[in-house]
């Protein structure tokens, strides 16, 4: 996977990109009954990026991490993951195809210790090197270790998010997708998750699609980002950029101004 | 009533002395009183008689004297006691007495069990002094190991895979049926017996049949399991209720197949492997030199049940480590990130009722062969709660706590009709038998109210690292473990 180094994108600059992109969401609308959730979403996201994709409370930042991977499904639109529609394809087998999700609210099974957790992670791929991936979790965070035994309801919030990612890391992902990590966390627990998904990105080259209220954050760590307002993209670009851009700024960074 | 004792708690306390403490608690429990007056006169005090063939209004002060003292006294008691302001409330951290002694005595409790259930016919054969007195006792040994099993196999899909299952005495009823219907059928035995001898489908149905219905119930589990993947919790539980009562009135109406509700009756006896328990040459005693004893076949389904329940709890033991098995728990836990992980929910589901009801199914196939009768009337949905009750009791998940639960409920309610000498305290009116299912009651709500996950709470996990720490069931949020 060290490969895939090469082909992340510069952090300088717009880049322009010429290959495929790893998940390629077109024209997506999802609805809730009548409901028009999503509105009509492109997002492409391409291998060894990181994307993030902010929004305010119930612009459909979910919805749309929720549709990717099949529950509920797209109306309208396609779904393209290394070149193969995955639009109808079950949520299963979407998990089978090397994209794992830590969904919203971590969702960590909370009467299981985080041993038996991660392992349930690990039951796309089988067990074959579980050890060694479960040693790579450790490394990234520390104090799973320590809780190795204890059971996942006992964990504070932030060790929670921690086990939820390493859950979604022992499948070995191509495109691993976080929905709100910092929801919840303090400061100190939000920057340390942030540290870790940087750090999987840079030394792994794992493409991670992330899912943020916290805009700042995100888009301090993200190569790119979109931004989501009533099911629809107004905005996208460079992390950075986006940060500058006076609508994010007032929308998102300065106390909610609209 | 207990708001009142919470505003007058903190006056008390500052008042401190004992005196208007007493005053506090003896006006409160006044108070009840009066309210217990009110509400029970008219329920207790009254009674309509027949005089002269006419209705007419008798009364019962005594009666509802007898009653509103109860509640007085005890409420009076109450107060000074567990509600009095000056108890410093215990607070508990840590795990909690039961799972401290479960922590300790936990490693002999299994194999003690164990070697108590294989030697109990022996003691009972010695303690009541021959076999045919102990035959009340072997028979009820029967029933809870009956009950012990359904619970295990309940439990898989309730403890473990998380799906209130409220029809599980459907696959019981299957598992008898299958056994009853096949074991009677004349084109079968006639088939056997231009096969393999006249005797042989007499001798060998139980245990041929036994797989079959285990495999008969298992398919229905998955039908029944179809119509109800998408649905979870009360709607899951509506739609068994409703499963468990089809089979039933399937059984009751289909009269030409299942002889409706008089049932079946003379459906052969098990046999040990192939030799039949009777007085002949070729029975069970000529066989192994003994004096021939109809007790033999009793003791001998006692350990056909304990083999079968062990096998229950053998196998979900071992599911538990296998992939199948923790899928279930993770099913139980949360769904949807059982989905996003890989796991294809459908197929575990399925498994999960296939393979709660291929135990019932056996169950019910023992059942069948013990009573050598089957009607409807043994399907009923009280049998689905009892069994739905011990695994509640027992603690979701626990093998031991269902074990427990089982004796305990089953053994309790069969206690429960022995309670002649309460005649001696209410005179000879009084039917106790009348009062069991409200004592049974009291015994559930108290054992709730105690231990609300059940007797054993403590989930084991399949797998350690390195050294055990155990963390209580109980510190981890209610519904959410």
């Amino acid at each position: 996977m060290s490969d895939t180094l090469t082909a992340a994108p510069p952090a300088v600059g717009a880049p322009v990109r010429t290959d495929a992109p790893m998940l390629s969401v077109r024209g997506v609308k999802t609805f809730y009954g009548n409901i028009m959730a999503l509105k009509g979403v492109d997002v492409d996201v391409y291998k060894g990026e990181i994307v993030t994709l902010i929004g305010s409370n119930g612009a459909g930042k979910s919805t749309l991490m929720m549709t990717i991977f099949g529950q509920p499904r797209p109306r309208e639109g396609s779904i393209v993951y290394e070149g193969r529609d995955i639009t109808k394809v079950p949520t299963h087998e979407i998990a089978q195809l090397k994209i794992a999700q830590s969904p919203e609210g971590r969702r960590i099974f909370p009467r299981m210790t985080v041993f038996e957790n991660l392992q349930m992670g690990a039951s796309v791929d089988g067990f074959s090197h579980f050890d060694e991936d479960l040693l790579k979790v450790f490394t990234l965070f520390p104090r799973l270790k320590e809780r190795i035994n204890q059971r996942g309801g006992t964990l504070s919030g932030g060790e929670q998010q921690m086990l939820a990612i390493g859950r979604a890391l022992m499948s070995r992902p191509r495109l691993l997708m976080l929905d709100e990590p910092s929801l919840g966390l303090a400061p100190l627990i939000v920057r340390q998750i942030f540290d870790a998904i940087r750090e999987l990105n840079r030394t792994e080259g794992l493409t991670v699609f992330l899912v943020e209220q916290n805009a700042f954050h995100a888009l301090k760590l993200a190569h790119r980002g979109y931004v989501l307002v009533n099911g629809l993209v107004t905005l996208s670009g460079e992390g950075r950029e986006l940060l500058e851009r006076p609508e994010v700024r007032a929308a998102y960074l300065e106390g909610g101004a609209h | 009533m207990a708001v009142q004792t919470a505003e007058t708690a903190p006056a008390a306390a500052k008042a401190g002395d004992a005196g208007s403490l007493f005053a506090h608690a003896f006006k409160d429990a006044l108070i009840t009183g009066l309210i217990a007056i009110g509400l029970l006169g008219p329920l207790i005090g009254f009674q309509t008689i027949i005089i002269d063939g006419a209705l007419g209004l008798g009364y019962r002060p005594g009666l509802l004297a007898v009653m509103v003292g109860i509640i007085f006294a005890g409420r009076l008691l109450l107060n000074l006691t567990v509600w009095s302001p000056n108890r410093v409330p215990k607070t508990r951290s840590g795990p909690s007495v039961f799972d401290r002694l479960g922590a300790t005595v936990g490693p002999g409790v299994k194999p003690a069990l164990l070697a108590f259930a294989a030697a109990f016919p022996f003691i009972s054969f010695y303690a009541m002094g021959g076999w045919n007195e102990s035959r009340y006792l072997i028979d009820l040994g029967i029933l809870i190991l009956t009950y012990v099993m359904l619970g295990w196999g309940l439990n898989i899909v309730v403890g473990l895979a998380g799906l209130l299952d409220l029809g599980y005495v459907a696959f019981y009823a299957v598992g008898a049926y299958t056994y009853a219907l096949l074991a009677t059928s004349t084109p079968v035995n006639e088939f056997f017996a231009g096969l393999l001898g006249e005797t042989f489908w007499a001798n060998w149905a139980f245990w041929i049949c036994l797989p079959m219905a285990g495999l008969f119930a298992g398919v229905w589990g998955m039908i029944l399991g179809f119509p109800v993947l998408r649905l979870r919790g009360d709607y899951l539980a509506i739609v068994t209720l409703a499963f468990g009562e089809i089979i039933r009135l399937v059984l009751i109406n289909w009269v030409d197949f299942t002889g409706g509700g008089a049932g079946i009756a003379s459906i052969p006896r098990a046999t040990f492997f192939g030799i039949p328990f009777n007085a002949s040459e070729n029975g069970f005693a000529a066989l192994f030199g003994l004096e021939f004893n109809p007790m033999h076949r009793i003791v001998f389904l006692y350990f056909v049940i304990l083999v079968l329940a062990l096998i229950t709890a053998f196998a979900t033991v071992r599911l538990r480590r296998l992939p199948v098995g923790r899928a279930w728990e993770a099913l139980r836990e949360d769904e949807i990130a059982c989905r996003s992980l890989g796991i294809n929910t459908t197929t575990t589901k399925l498994s999960a009722f296939a393979t709660g009801a291929m135990f019932g199914g056996f169950a019910g196939c023992f059942f069948a062969v013990r009573a050598g009768f089957v009607s409807p009337e043994s399907f009923t949905f009280d049998v689905s709660a009892m069994i739905l009750a011990i695994v509640v009791l027992g603690g979701m998940g626990s093998q031991i706590g269902v074990a427990v639960a089982a004796a305990v409920m089953m053994g309790g309610m069969e206690m429960l009709r022995n309670l002649g000498f309460l005649t001696q305290l209410f005179g000879n009116d009084f039917d106790p038998s009348l009062y069991r299912m409200l004592i049974f009651g009291f015994a559930m709500v108290a054992i709730m109210v105690w231990k609300p996950r059940g007797l054993v709470s403590t989930r084991d996990p399949t797998i350690f690292l390195k050294e055990r720490k155990s963390v209580s069931g109980d510190l981890v949020k209610e519904g959410h473990g």
